[in-house]
């Protein structure tokens, strides 16, 4: 088997095992959604209807990419922490000040030319997700408070900032209820509207700039290599003159940029306003994509692909199945189970170990959880 | 008294402290009832992370609970109606509803340790998938449910004390906090306190902080710690457990999508906060809950004059982020440090005898 294929059994592995898991709970919950006996088919026609919706036409293939491009971006930023040993449970709360942020310049520049405001409103949501991931990177890297309790504190102060603006200074008058003023001239062109509610907005280039600048920083800069050494050894990259504390920090605020950026993309391309109880689960989906693609940029965009593919077949799977769309969460929880319980897949598929498991690097994450550590 | 808040600065501070004894003696009930499932998530984290093995999973153990309880008890309660109340009303629905919770939490907790003890995976992502496979498929079964409504199986209801003990001049409303609650609420100062006695004082307590400390030393005096980390995971669900039975059958009776809230991040918090410690823990807890209390009596009933102006002024938002604020500014180490047991996190291999 060639070198490019073997990493992939694992993922693929997980991913069938979770289809079949799927299975099951569709056909045990049958009675439910048919309201009559048992239905063998009814796992059929939900997967039918999840790979229609998502493929197999334009309005489909439209919708795949629309819902891909956030969970790319969030996915690059839980992957680049993961590189160097960090791991950023805050792609929520630096999506949710992107956003927050990004709605109130759009708001504001609504009449302005769309040359300036677009890229105004892409910037400062970039702007307040790297200042948001800036925090947990900072915090680790002097005072050694865990990055994963720091950031999954952050997403919930986030919820609070978001209902605090919104109903405070965002504000829109001219609504009855809480929500921020429409975005208009700052909202993301359209590239190609395939019609009825399907458009493809400039956000869904994103990703394909992200993702090689990502692949060229990580294997091909210095800065790169430096992160991934204080990913792998923290001790030799210190040995080696190396700064991990300035990777640190670096590395969780470009995360945060990524991950603020998906914020601004999501308020400028597709929503066009925020509201108080603006909620999405992008930022945790953003976990399984990097972890499924192995922290890989590569990987993190065919991850994203699939992922935002299943998010975009599940309105058609209930309206045809009956099936609600929550069965997409569950799937994605359930492949990040086999991902982690690899062992299952392997002896499943029959497959040999392979060395590193999941993602070298997070390995390093859980251990430095403890007290025996200090500030890197 | 009133004299006293026109002293200039010092005036305020007075009536800042007559304010928060009013609320919280006023409110005491519901911040206990509030303080409940963030104790209880917060001690199934202790007897976790008290042994090495660390848990963001609180919440979607609470919910997976909250869930499998309410349902049982739908459930029994039909195929049972009429069935007579013991004490707080405790039908067999009910009661059938706790044990399933109990149940389902150490289920879920034992997934837990098989993927963090066995597999020896990343402990932080085996907490995120029971967050997020609790999500998908609590709400998941709700959807599907929803249009059937099940009947509730009914919820506890309170103990009410006897007025001449609620009227007991300057500590009568502590009786009516304490005990004018669900038997899981009142339960959760017992459990508490017996949890901190033998964390601290027992045999069994010494050897969990020994395998949660230093493993590989625990191991060498003849310690088992594989078991003795799946015996305390396990049985920590028992705890969240509880917490989501809190939801669905003392505090409400029906489910909702979602419902924890966030409430077993707040736990964690609680038990980040707390240092660790059962009754660190509890105290955070009730910290917590009662700043929410404070949030909400502001709106409500505000003080009056120049205090009522500034207190007004801060947005609610700031009493219900302060859990998570504070839990940075103490792992951070800005105002007394809190540090996690050392081995917290660390799988553990035994070594290969020859």
């Amino acid at each position: 088997m060639s070198r490019y294929l073997r990493p992939l059994i694992v993922p693929a592995g997980a991913i069938a095992l979770s289809l079949v898991v799927g299975a099951i709970v569709i056909w045990l919950t049958s009675p439910l959604v048919t309201r009559g006996g048992f239905d063998l088919m009814l796992p059929f026609t939900t997967y039918w209807a999840l790979i229609r919706g998502s493929l197999l036409s334009v309005n489909a293939l439209v919708d795949t990419a629309v819902q891909a491009a956030p969970l790319i971006l969030v996915g690059l930023a839980v992957g680049l922490p993961f590189k160097a040993g960090l791991f950023n449970i805050g792609g929520q709360g630096q999506l949710l000040a992107g956003a927050v942020t990004a709605a109130a310049v759009g708001a504001m520049m609504s009449n302005s030319d769309p040359l300036v405001a677009v890229p105004a409103v892409l910037l400062v949501g970039m702007l307040a997700g790297a200042l948001y991931g800036f925090l947990p990177g900072f915090l680790k890297a002097y005072t050694g408070a865990h990055e994963v309790v720091t950031t999954i504190m952050l997403n919930y102060v986030g919820i609070q900032i978001v209902a605090w603006a919104i109903t405070g200074p965002l504000r829109d008058p001219a609504s009855s209820f809480a929500r921020s003023g429409d975005v208009g001239n700052a909202a993301l062109p359209a590239l190609f509207n395939a019609g009825g509610g399907h458009e493809a907005h400039l956000g869904i280039l994103l990703p394909v700039v992200a993702v090689p600048l990502l692949w060229w920083l990580l294997y091909r800069s210095t800065i790169g290599f430096e992160i991934r050494t204080v990913g792998a050894n923290p001790d030799a990259a210190r040995y080696a003159g190396m700064k991990p504390r300035r990777l640190v920090i670096f590395a969780m605020t470009l995360a945060g940029a990524l991950a603020g950026l998906a914020g601004s993309v999501q308020i400028a391309g597709e929503i066009h306003y925020m509201t108080a109880a603006y909620s999405t689960n992008i930022g945790f989906a953003a976990i399984t994509v990097a972890l499924l693609g192995r922290a890989h940029p590569i990987g993190i965009l065919f991850a994203g692909l699939l992922l935002g593919g299943m998010q975009a077949g599940a309105r058609l799977m209930q309206v045809e199945a009956g099936v609600p769309l929550q069965m997409v969460d569950l799937l994605q929880g359930v492949i990040l189970f086999f991902l982690t319980a690899e062992l299952i897949v392997r002896y499943v598929f029959r497959v040999r170990a392979q060395t590193g498991g999941l993602v070298e690097e997070v390995q390093t994450v859980t251990r430095t959880y403890g007290g025996q550590t200090t500030a890197p | 008294m009133e004299f006293l808040y026109d002293i200039p600065l010092l005036g305020l501070v007075i009536q800042l402290a007559v304010y928060l004894v009013d609320v919280f003696t006023t409110n005491g009930t519901i911040i206990l009832a509030l303080a409940a499932p963030i104790a209880l998530g917060a001690l199934c984290g202790v007897m976790n992370e008290r042994s090495g093995v660390v848990n963001i999973g609180i919440e979607g153990m609470m919910l997976a609970s909250a869930f499998a309880g309410w349902f049982a008890a739908s459930i029994v309660g039909q195929a049972m109606a009429g069935a007579p109340g013991l004490a707080f009303n405790a039908t067999p629905a009910i009661l059938v509803g706790v044990a399933v919770a109990v149940l389902t939490g150490m289920i879920v907790s034992a997934i837990h340790a098989w993927l963090s003890i066995s597999v020896r995976a990343d402990q932080i992502i085996s907490g995120t998938i029971i967050n997020i496979v609790a999500l998908g498929v609590t709400s998941y079964l709700n959807l599907l449910l929803t249009p059937l409504s099940p009947p509730t199986g009914g919820k506890f209801s309170p103990f009410i004390p006897p007025d001449w003990l609620v009227d007991i001049p300057l500590v009568g409303w502590l009786f009516k906090m304490f005990f004018q609650q669900g038997p899981i609420t009142m339960s959760v100062i017992l459990i508490v306190v017996i949890l901190q006695v033998l964390l601290l004082r027992s045999r069994w307590g010494l050897r969990t902080r020994a395998v949660g400390e230093h493993p590989k030393a625990a191991e060498t005096v003849g310690i088992d710690v594989i078991r003795m980390r799946y015996q305390n995971v396990i049985l920590g669900g028992i705890f969240a457990g509880l917490a989501g039975a809190w939801f669905t059958l003392d505090y409400g009776n029906s489910f909702q999508t979602g419902m924890t809230n966030g409430k077993g991040f707040i736990a964690l918090a609680a038990l980040i906060f707390g240092r660790w410690h059962p009754l660190g823990a509890f105290g955070a807890a009730l910290l917590f809950a009662a700043a929410g209390s404070m949030g909400t009596a502001i709106r409500t009933t505000p003080p009056t004059g120049q205090l009522g102006q500034l207190l007004t002024s801060i947005p609610e938002q700031v009493f219900a982020a302060l859990p998570y604020v504070v839990t940075i500014i103490v792992l951070a180490g800005v105002v007394g440090r809190s540090t996690p047991p050392a081995a917290d996190g660390q799988p553990y291999q035994r070594e290969a005898t020859t």
